[in-house]
């Protein structure tokens, strides 16, 4: 943002400009709340701001939560919902999006939100079970079907005949995901143990690893023709563009692209070892008191822990965190493979580390990408 | 500039074979351009129209029940119905002072107004949240007064009159220009007032090319996506335009819903063309009238 405070001259310019437009339309009667269909709706509103690939899990478990909501207090909800890529999302609710709940592809986001604002506590991820992830995901291969470029393992991305689509891991959470998945397997070859990194007596066979690891990835990016800004956007790339040999996506992205869209055109192919994605959720404080919506909110977002909320998420193809809530049959879908953790490969760090080395500006990402 | 079209069009038909192009080139010319205006034109809106209707038209009409579509349609309808009086009165106003006085600052002025269309959109939509948003430079002192503009209807408006601001002036300024102020002057000598004079002689002069300026930013204001898209913030059935909703649809591989509604939008958009071929046509008809009847325009004033 700070950037575009530079020109100074053009924003006095536009200012003015604006001070004009600005008398003409607050002087109309266009207060939040007279927007279209606000009377139809008694009861209370929860304005949830997610990531792309939510869309289908957040409809129908939204109605499953109004529904269950009505039995428990008689109040009819309605919940608003707003996606679009993780980052993004965090951007908007920073610049004032009044989001009751964030339901965000990776913690940092949110760590970007209660920074930035003092809408969310600090300790936000300790306030709810299993980190505030209620579902975990994962990074996975889509395919073209029978797999005719016979890709298996995150060695075959880069080879010479390969083109690979993920989005942008400067705009998008599961873009980030991918690359620090293709980070963690060199790792993991490399070090044969991922607890090396913390341990000071490795440091060398570490930064050799390391190397290893910042080249692969840079030969990946090589074999990447479009960044798009989010996983939809890349998922129809693939898809309905057809470009591209293989697309990493998030699980439910995968599973979702195959079905919907032909599960006679894509297979899913399971690297051995992948990221454990955890897609945190949390209540915006400063808005959910502002709208006196607190105890709803808290609600929505426990019940994603109970057995019926459980059940949904696995339908849409996360993870559940309580597997033994969902239907056996949902379950037995997810392949089997070696996921490891943020804090695995970033010695106990965590996102923060992990954005500042490889994603922000001057990182890793920013350096050795050329388009 | 509409005028003049149909002036060369006329034209080109009276012209004496001996300075016309061979056949070869004319059809060489024609056939390329017919191809191109088919690849880049008329099949893509055809394909709209396919995608829509693809599964039948009984699943093309389902897609206008979706509560999120329809609230998306009366928001782009209420956007555009409040951005266009505004810049109507905006761009009036401002020609009226350009063409019409003299002063320190005119060219300045006539250059602010074209500014919408030199800034990309989605730069004019985060200009918005730089001064509205909440670490905006009026964020703060708006939330102390619970008002909220980014991510909500007035944002919308906002993002929408900046980018539809040079249409009227830009189509009127120009005719008012040539006009002079002799009329005006008559009026005033014979005891009209101010207001009489605007509304009696300099408004009925303008008034085919206003209405071409209200009807291109109409079209503007109803399609606008980069500009809006950042102010939306996207709540479903809320802050969705019908393109952002469109957007929203092909996301979801709803590719029905979205092509129906792209459809809606390319319809308006058809729709808008066909009045403002009426309205070149009424316009070039009553340029014609008083080019060739100077006298009964006279007698009429």
């Amino acid at each position: 943002m700070h950037r575009l405070r530079q020109p100074v001259t053009l924003m006095l310019l536009l200012l003015t400009l604006a001070a004009c437009d600005r008398q003409s339309s607050t002087n109309s009667p266009l207060l939040p709340g007279s927007g279209p269909g606000a009377a139809a709706l008694p009861g209370v509103k929860l304005l949830n701001v997610s990531y792309d690939p939510t869309r289908e899990l957040y409809q129908d478990y939204n109605a499953a939560f109004a529904e269950y909501w009505k039995k428990q207090t008689g109040q009819e909800v309605h919940i608003e919902m707003s996606h679009g890529g993780a980052g993004k999302q965090a951007r908007a609710v920073i610049d004032g999006l009044p989001a009751d709940v964030v339901t965000l592809a990776l913690a940092y986001d949110i760590d970007e939100i209660a920074a930035r604002t003092r809408y969310i506590p600090a300790d936000w991820q300790s306030r709810l079970p299993q980190r505030s992830a209620p579902y975990t995901s994962t990074i996975v291969f889509l395919v073209r079907k029978g797999n005719p470029r016979k890709i298996q393992d995150w060695d075959d991305l880069i080879r010479d005949d390969i083109q690979v689509i993920t989005p942008n891991p400067q705009t998008s959470g599961g873009a980030r995901w991918n690359y620090l998945a293709a980070w963690a397997f060199v790792l993991q070859r490399e070090l044969g143990d991922l607890s090396k990194l913390a341990d000071p007596a490795c440091a060398d066979q570490v930064s050799m690893a390391e190397a290893k690891a910042e080249a692969f990835v840079t030969e990946l990016f090589r074999h990447v023709p479009v960044l798009d800004s989010g996983a939809r956007g890349s998922t129809n790339t693939f898809v309905q563009r057809g470009l591209g040999d293989v697309l990493l996506a998030w699980e439910n992205e995968a599973f979702l692209a195959s079905n919907e869209l032909g599960p006679d055109k894509f297979d899913i192919v399971a690297p051995p070892i992948s990221m454990l994605a955890e897609p945190p959720v949390t209540l915006v404080d400063h808005w959910a008191d502002e709208h006196g919506v607190r105890e709803v909110a808290d609600a929505y977002l426990a019940y994603l822990y109970s057995p019926q909320g459980q059940k949904i998420v696995a339908k849409h193809y996360y993870r559940p965190t309580s597997p033994q809530y969902a239907d056996p049959e949902d379950m037995s879908r997810f392949p089997d493979l070696k996921r490891v953790t943020i804090d695995q490969i970033t010695a106990g760090g965590g996102w923060p580390v992990a954005q500042k080395r490889h994603f922000s500006e001057g990182g890793i990402f920013e350096r050795m990408y050329q388009p | 500039m509409a005028g003049a079209a149909s002036l060369h069009a006329r034209a080109t038909i009276v012209q004496p074979r001996a300075i016309a192009e061979p056949k070869l080139v004319r059809w060489t010319l024609i056939g390329t351009t017919l191809a191109f205006l088919s690849l880049f034109l008329f099949v893509p809106l055809a394909a709209v129209f396919y995608e829509a209707l693809r599964k039948g038209l009984s699943a093309y009409l389902h897609s206008f029940t979706d509560p999120a579509a329809l609230a998306a349609i009366k928001l782009t309808l209420l956007a555009a119905g409040i951005a266009v009086p505004v810049n109507l009165v905006f761009g009036l106003a401002a020609s009226w002072a350009i063409a019409k006085f003299q002063f320190r600052g005119k060219h300045l002025l006539i250059t602010l107004i074209d500014l919408p269309f030199a800034v990309s959109p989605v730069v004019s939509g985060m200009i918005y949240v730089l001064l509205y948003g909440a670490n905006g430079y009026l964020g703060p002192w708006l939330i102390a007064h619970n008002v909220q503009i980014i991510f909500a209807l007035p944002g919308i408006v906002l993002a929408t009159v900046f980018v539809t601001f040079p249409f009227v002036a830009r189509e009127v300024i120009p005719l008012m220009q040539s006009q002079g102020t002799q009329e005006e002057q008559a009026a005033m000598t014979l005891g009209a007032s101010g207001w009489q004079t605007f509304w009696r002689v300099t408004l009925p002069g303008v008034k085919w090319a206003m209405l071409y300026g209200v009807i291109l930013s109409n079209a503007r204001a109803m399609g606008e996506f980069g500009a809006v898209s950042v102010v939306s913030g996207h709540i479903r059935g809320k802050t969705n335009t019908m393109p952002l909703h469109v957007e929203i649809l092909y996301n979801e591989y709803n590719f029905v819903a979205a092509f129906a509604v792209a459809s809606l939008l390319a319809l308006l958009a058809l729709a808008t063309l066909g009045l403002k071929t009426l309205v070149e046509w009424r316009s070039a008809v009553a340029l014609a009238q008083a080019e060739a009847n100077p006298v009964v325009q006279e007698k009429a004033s």
